[in-house]
């Protein structure tokens, strides 16, 4: 048994430790946003957060996860509320056949919490090892460019509002 | 009246040795010309400095990550501080474009560039002093016949007095004794060229001859190892930690094919190296194989290997029996073993050969080494994939192991599989490595 918590709940798993966490997520856990592409590390469909780094789920076996905190594009928000992320991705339509962009959205997560305001440079670098081979890369980067905005903005708020109060 | 005698005396000897060093490190500017027509060089010449700009990595360090090639910037971190490259284009302005072949073979041979102000030795001309005028001057075809770039090197980043180029006279004086390439008639001439490559244009010993405090190469130590950009550079011929000797073919395979099946894959800063010479002429790569084969190999027997710690029987080709390996935590199995067969062996015990399977870790130099250098930068950074060739991959688990994970997988591999005692102080560097692992802010696409 492995504990570790998924999208802020604590969940224990029965899966074979060795078995990579790309299985566990699917398989055990019912969350199939994470996609499997190569298998091998280098396609970047299975990108997951872990204690909010990115990593590649279909390689990462999941004794390596005991008491960490993972986190899936489910996590990102729902059908319902879409993330700010989310949100972007829907409204520049930078998904053409979308395998790709739930590990797309995750590393972008990773580099918005890493640089809240990115410029091309830092987009190009962060998405560098996320695959698309339909070729939607600039409204990829467009929407991680709105999204960073949304965030922003919406930070903004807060602070309005904290002041306000 | 006698102490001001004494006194004086030392101010005018102070001044005339001052004065003498200053005539020593004084070097003169090579007028500027105008930029030579590229129709004014002969193509054959051209496609030999191609060729020995190959060999002699030149784009590796006169290119950034993403730019153009040869245009320079690329920022070098020495002990000393932060060293940027040059623009070696032939544009006029910001690169070699006025620089005559004489200011071109100066700068090669003497470490002193157009305008007279000497270079750091980050720029291995202490190896391009030996080179062949008819060789420098198919270089210096090659590099005015590319695109001129107009692109200003960075100012370097080195604290005083290092950063005054006078002082580079004094380092010249104290290290630097350059010396004409004389042929061994005593070897057959593959041997001689290799001899001439590998110590001239390909530098080898930049990296793998270690280095003193002032940054020199201990050439009484020459290739006895050293370090590149926190990767070890692994000792060479009698020093060599490599499990199985390396032959004569093993390094031309290596060196060609940037694998080779009993010692592994080049690794860090050795991939562009290999990646140069995969596009370089064959008889040259083989001469510098023949030329590093015979510096020898370690004396000393090598020990057997030790057999596989698990019966791993029925594992190859599936990686069945290693799953099989894995019991529940707390069994007295060694963590190491469950992370290694959870984690690394589909792809090391695959059974399938290099370089669609994975390193034969029993044999792999990064785990027989002195220093878990290696092991650990490419635990955490992996094999990243070589744009546009075919090559060997690994992913990396610089997020998924923590130190924990990281400790046990390397006192399983090192002292299990490659049978050795464990390395010292390993926190320290498994700190180094993972600091140099997680990626800065601009990284990615310097992979």
């Amino acid at each position: 048994m492995i504990t570790f918590t998924v999208n802020g709940t604590q969940r224990s798993v029965t899966s074979d430790p060795d078995t990579p966490l790309l299985y566990v997520l699917r398989d055990e856990l019912a969350l199939n946003g994470a996609k499997f592409g190569c298998g091998l590390g280098q396609c970047g469909a299975c990108t997951v957060l872990v204690d909010g780094e990115a990593l590649f789920s279909c390689i990462t076996p999941v004794m390596l996860l005991e008491g960490r905190s993972i986190r899936t594009v489910e996590g990102l928000g729902t059908v319902d509320e879409p993330g700010p992320l989310q949100a972007a991705f829907i409204a520049e339509q930078a998904a053409q056949c979308g395998y790709c962009i739930a590990g797309m959205m995750m590393r972008a997560q990773e580099l918005l919490e890493r640089i809240p305001d990115p410029d091309d440079d830092d987009i190009l670098a962060a998405l560098e090892p996320q695959l698309c081979r339909c070729g939607t890369h600039m409204r990829v980067i467009r929407a991680v460019k709105r999204a960073a905005q949304a965030l922003a903005q919406a930070q903004a708020l807060a602070q309005a509002s904290e002041g306000a109060r | 009246m006698l102490l001001k005698r004494v006194f004086l005396s030392g101010i005018i000897l102070v001044a005339a040795g001052g004065a003498a060093a200053l005539a020593y490190a004084w070097r003169g500017a090579i007028p500027p010309i105008a930029p030579p027509a590229v129709t004014s060089f002969q193509p054959d010449e051209v496609l030999r400095g191609a060729d020995l700009a190959l060999i002699g990595d030149c784009r590796t360090c006169h290119t950034t990550a993403g730019g153009r090639t040869f245009a320079g910037g690329l920022a070098m971190p020495t002990p000393f501080g932060t060293i940027y490259s040059t623009n070696i284009t032939p544009d006029p302005e910001t690169g070699i474009g006025r620089w005559s072949l004489a200011a071109f073979t100066r700068a090669m041979r003497e470490g002193v560039d157009r305008e007279g102000r000497h270079l750091y030795p980050a720029f291995p001309y202490d190896h391009f002093s030996l080179t062949a005028d008819a060789d420098l001057k198919a270089l210096y075809a090659f590099l005015m016949t590319r695109d001129p770039v107009v692109a200003e090197a960075p100012a370097n980043d080195l604290p005083f007095p290092i950063n005054l180029r006078l002082v580079l006279a004094g380092w010249k004086l104290l290290f630097f004794h350059p010396e004409t390439y004389v042929p061994d008639p005593s070897r057959d001439a593959p041997w001689n060229r290799g001899r001439y490559l590998v110590e001239g244009f390909a530098h080898c010993g930049a990296c793998h001859t270690p280095r003193n405090l002032m940054g020199a190469e201990v050439s009484s130590r020459a290739f006895a190892g050293g370090e590149a950009e926190g990767w070890a550079a692994f000792p060479l011929g009698p020093h060599s930690p490599s499990r199985i000797p390396w032959t004569e073919a093993a390094l031309g395979d290596y060196l060609r094919q940037g694998w080779q099946a009993d010692h592994g894959v080049a690794l860090g800063p050795m991939r562009p190296v290999v990646e140069n010479l995969a596009e370089a002429p064959a008889e040259d790569v083989a001469a510098m194989a023949r030329y590093l084969a015979s510096l020898g190999a370690p004396a000393a027997t090598f020990p057997p290997l030790p057999a596989a710690a698990p019966d791993m029987s029925g594992a190859r080709p599936q990686s069945a029996g290693w799953q099989a390996a894995i019991a529940a935590p707390g069994t007295g199995q060694p963590e190491g073993l469950r992370l290694f067969a959870a984690a690394c062996a589909s792809c090391h015990e695959a059974g399938r050969p290099l370089p669609l399977g994975g390193t034969d870790l029993a044999l792999s130099t990064s785990l027989s080494a002195d220093t878990p250098q290696n092991l650990l930068n490419v635990v955490l950074q992996g094999v990243p994939a070589s744009d546009g060739q075919a090559a060997p991959i690994m992913p990396g688990f610089v997020s998924a192991m923590n130190d924990a994970a990281l400790t046990a997988l390397v006192a399983y591999l090192r002292q299990t599989v490659a049978g050795k005692p464990g390395w010292p102080d390993l926190p320290a560097a498994i700190a180094a490595a993972r600091d140099a692992a997680i990626p800065s802010p601009h990284a990615g696409a310097a992979r």
